[in-house]
């Protein structure tokens, strides 16, 4: 049967690349996010940011229609995302020739298993929230990163957010800007947030804070209070948290109250989210909890991104989350790659995305790197307060100051 | 002395953690010690009493909890939720254990662990029930808040390093009276006494005129009661829930069964204090990471010297 499909696809190249034919068929784009859990709050507005995209441009291009599928890439089991059904997912992409475009993962592990996949059936692969920079960037992960990811030798992957190798250092600079002097380092021990936890670190060292304890916590404990405890008699003025919400920052947001410790706690996008906030409580956050997040939160932004609040707003009667704009972006950003190439032909509509330059976007003008990584830095600082996520500050503009490894 | 407070703050740490886990290992032990079952489902049995806690508490209505009313409101969840998983383990028990009575241990064990897919799955629906102590039920899977309705005020005085708050006093309020009331009722009354029997020998026991379904369904009854109390002072003491918590609850008191030597009441006790404490030790002085590493090193060691756990007695299930 594959056989068949792809020599059906082969002709079928032919012929539009020939242009002799008028196009007609259907292109499918499938996004493959945790639908089940707690992440579904966000996947769901980047569903939402998808489907907005497609419907303005009337789900046709050139003569093809534009179908969309959401995928879930999470199990119950887990209530989260699940190896074995993204590994599911990837292979359903691959063999159904069809599918032009693949839209996800929202976890960074995810991506780490759809990415070879994908790659060796050269289908192109945007995700609007992975930000583990060894997933694209040479130096800054695992020795075989990323080359393992691209089997083929050539990039599949791109991503419109700013990785961790910025975001860490944004979330360091806050601490130290804010006059702590000792932190202490909490993290979740998965790709995402070990990771962003090392960054840190290290840019925490080099801006001469003392670092009080790095460890890795158990994500399935009922509570920390005896790590809490420890860190409130080490006297460190401030803690970084390297998680997410599914990775039960909530609860060390809840423990590090309840034992008394009032410095200031830092946690990264994959906190920034309503659930975070039930999770945790919100009179927990009051006041001296920060959230660093790649790019603008929706209220935030400008032009094309703030217009893009406003239809979103119209369409689905509810605010946009900070990812919303991701996904509006990345099915954005393919759907523009299909108009260049025009043509059913994978291999074709990836070269067009890999062209990707000066953008317009709803996050501002970019472009895609040559390790497919947007050329978009901008980061933002945001507070809690009465419950909800308060823009605080821009940070970390381009060119990303010292955020780069030295 | 810096160091022996710390200390001292671990030590009440440990022993409130532990103390949680003991009541639910208490419901796992007892029907093992009756059926010779690892109910796995009691674990999630426990998490869906905390769910029906935080319903009855916003059906009381949210607010701001303080004083008498918000003892009372302890009071309620406390009847409401032991009640509820007292009667959902009995029916648990009636429709999935007890048609198996006569089939091998693993059929039993296999029909378990069925039960308990079923029960986390009832949690998760039920954490999209759109009610405003769910936020709403928007996200079924998230985990939830559950309200401070017990101060987290220092008894010490406030300048004290030492933490030690009513949710300790109330943790150990409610585990150290029922755990002496269980222990009367199993060796004192005249329902015990029928526990011990069918436990011993339930052909004997039938034979002598105990009604040993009934005495089964009573320990589940009771058992389930226990896992319903302790989940109400979990929630209170760590202040969230999620469908998830289950299997780690449930993990820690099997665990902590298992080390006391499963089947008897004082030894799930003794285990589970074990546990809270190492655990509290653990993270407080090493690294948390290794904290699961130490609990079930423990575990293995006890095992190899002790085959039948710190308390349980060789001779006590064998005829």
């Amino acid at each position: 049967m594959t056989l068949k499909t792809s020599m059906l696809v082969a002709v079928l190249a032919l012929a539009s690349s020939a242009g002799a034919l008028a196009q007609s068929g259907t292109l499918k784009i499938v996004s493959s996010l945790p639908r089940t859990g707690s992440a579904n709050a966000q996947t769901g507005t980047i569903v939402n940011g998808i489907k907005m995209a497609i419907n303005e441009v009337g789900g046709k291009i050139d003569g093809y229609e534009i179908v969309y599928e959401d995928w879930d890439d999470a199990s119950p089991q887990r209530g989260n995302w699940d190896p074995t059904v993204e590994a599911q997912n990837a292979n359903k992409a691959v063999t159904d020739s069809t599918i032009i475009g693949y839209i996800g993962t929202f976890n960074s592990g995810a991506a780490k298993i759809a990415m070879p996949e994908l790659n060796k059936a050269g289908l192109v692969m945007i995700s609007p929230a992975n930000t583990y920079s060894g997933l694209t960037k040479p130096g800054m992960g695992e020795a075989n990163e990323p080359m393992i990811y691209r089997p083929s030798g050539s990039i599949n992957y791109f991503r419109v957010v700013p990785t961790d190798d910025l975001q860490g250092p944004v979330a360091a600079e806050h601490v130290a800007g804010s006059g702590a002097k000792k932190v202490f380092i909490l993290h979740d021990r998965e790709l995402y947030g070990k990771g962003i936890a090392d960054v840190f670190q290290k840019r925490a060292k080099e801006l001469g804070l003392e670092v009080a304890g790095f460890e890795g916590i158990d994500t399935k404990a009922s509570n920390y209070k005896s790590l809490c405890q420890k860190i409130k008699f080490s006297k460190a003025d401030a803690v970084f948290f390297g998680g997410t919400t599914q990775s039960n920052g909530g609860q060390v947001a809840k423990d590090l109250r309840s034992v008394g410790f009032t410095g200031m706690l830092v946690v990264p996008d994959g906190c920034r989210e309503e659930a975070f906030i039930q999770a945790a409580g919100a009179s927990n956050l009051e006041g001296n909890t920060f959230v660093t997040f790649g790019g603008l939160p929706p209220e935030q932004l400008t032009g094309r991104g703030a217009k893009f609040c406003e239809g979103y707003r119209t369409m689905f009667g509810t605010e946009p989350e900070a990812y919303a704009v991701y996904g509006y972006e990345a099915a954005r950003v393919l759907l523009d790659a299909i108009k260049r190439a025009s043509t059913k032909d994978r291999t074709a509509i990836l070269k067009a995305v890999a062209e990707t330059k000066d953008f317009d976007g709803a996050l501002g003008t970019w472009s895609f790197d040559a390790n497919g990584d947007t050329t978009n830095r901008v980061f933002s600082i945001s507070s809690v307060k009465g419950g909800k996520f308060v823009f605080e500050r821009r940070a970390g503009d381009a060119p990303a100051g010292g955020a780069k490894t030295e | 002395m810096e160091w022996v407070d710390f200390f001292l703050q671990q030590l009440i740490t440990g022993l409130s953690n532990g103390m949680i886990i003991a009541l639910i290992a208490s419901g796992y032990t007892m029907v093992y010690g009756i059926i010779e079952l690892i109910n796995f489902a009691h674990g999630d049995l426990f998490m869906l009493g905390a769910f029906l806690a935080l319903t009855v508490l916003g059906a009381l209505g949210l607010g701001d909890w303080s004083g008498a009313s918000a003892w009372a409101a302890v009071v309620i969840m406390l009847m409401a939720s032991a009640g509820f998983c007292g009667v959902l383990n009995w029916g648990v028990d009636r429709l999935a254990y007890k048609p198996l009575r006569n089939a091998s241990k693993l059929s039993l064990l296999v029909s378990a662990i069925g039960a308990s897919f079923i029960l986390v799955n009832l949690g998760l629906f039920w954490g999209g029930v759109p009610m405003d102590v769910f936020a709403g039920g928007v996200a079924a899977a998230a985990p939830k808040d559950f309200p401070a309705l017990v101060p987290n005020t220092n008894l010490l005085g406030e300048e004290s390093l030492v933490q030690f708050t009513p949710k300790d006093v109330l943790v150990w309020a409610v585990t150290v009276p029922l755990m002496v009331g269980l222990t009367w009722i199993v060796t004192r009354t005249r329902l015990g006494k029928a526990m011990r029997a069918t436990a011993q020998n339930p052909v004997a026991a039938r034979l002598m005129g105990i009604d040993t379904d009934r005495v089964i369904g009573a320990t589940f009854l009771i058992g389930g009661a226990l896992g319903g109390f302790a989940s109400v002072i979990y929630s209170l003491y760590n202040n969230t829930i999620s469908f998830q918590m289950g299997y780690r609850a449930g993990m820690d008191a099997f665990t902590a069964a298992v080390l006391g030597g499963i089947g008897s009441m004082p030894g799930a006790v003794t285990g589970a204090l074990v546990i809270g404490l190492v655990r509290s030790m653990s993270d407080a002085y090493l690294e948390t990471r290794w904290t699961n590493t130490i609990v079930f090193g423990i575990l293995v060691l006890i095992l190899i010297f002790r085959p039948s756990g710190l308390l349980g007695s060789r001779a006590k299930e064998k005829v």
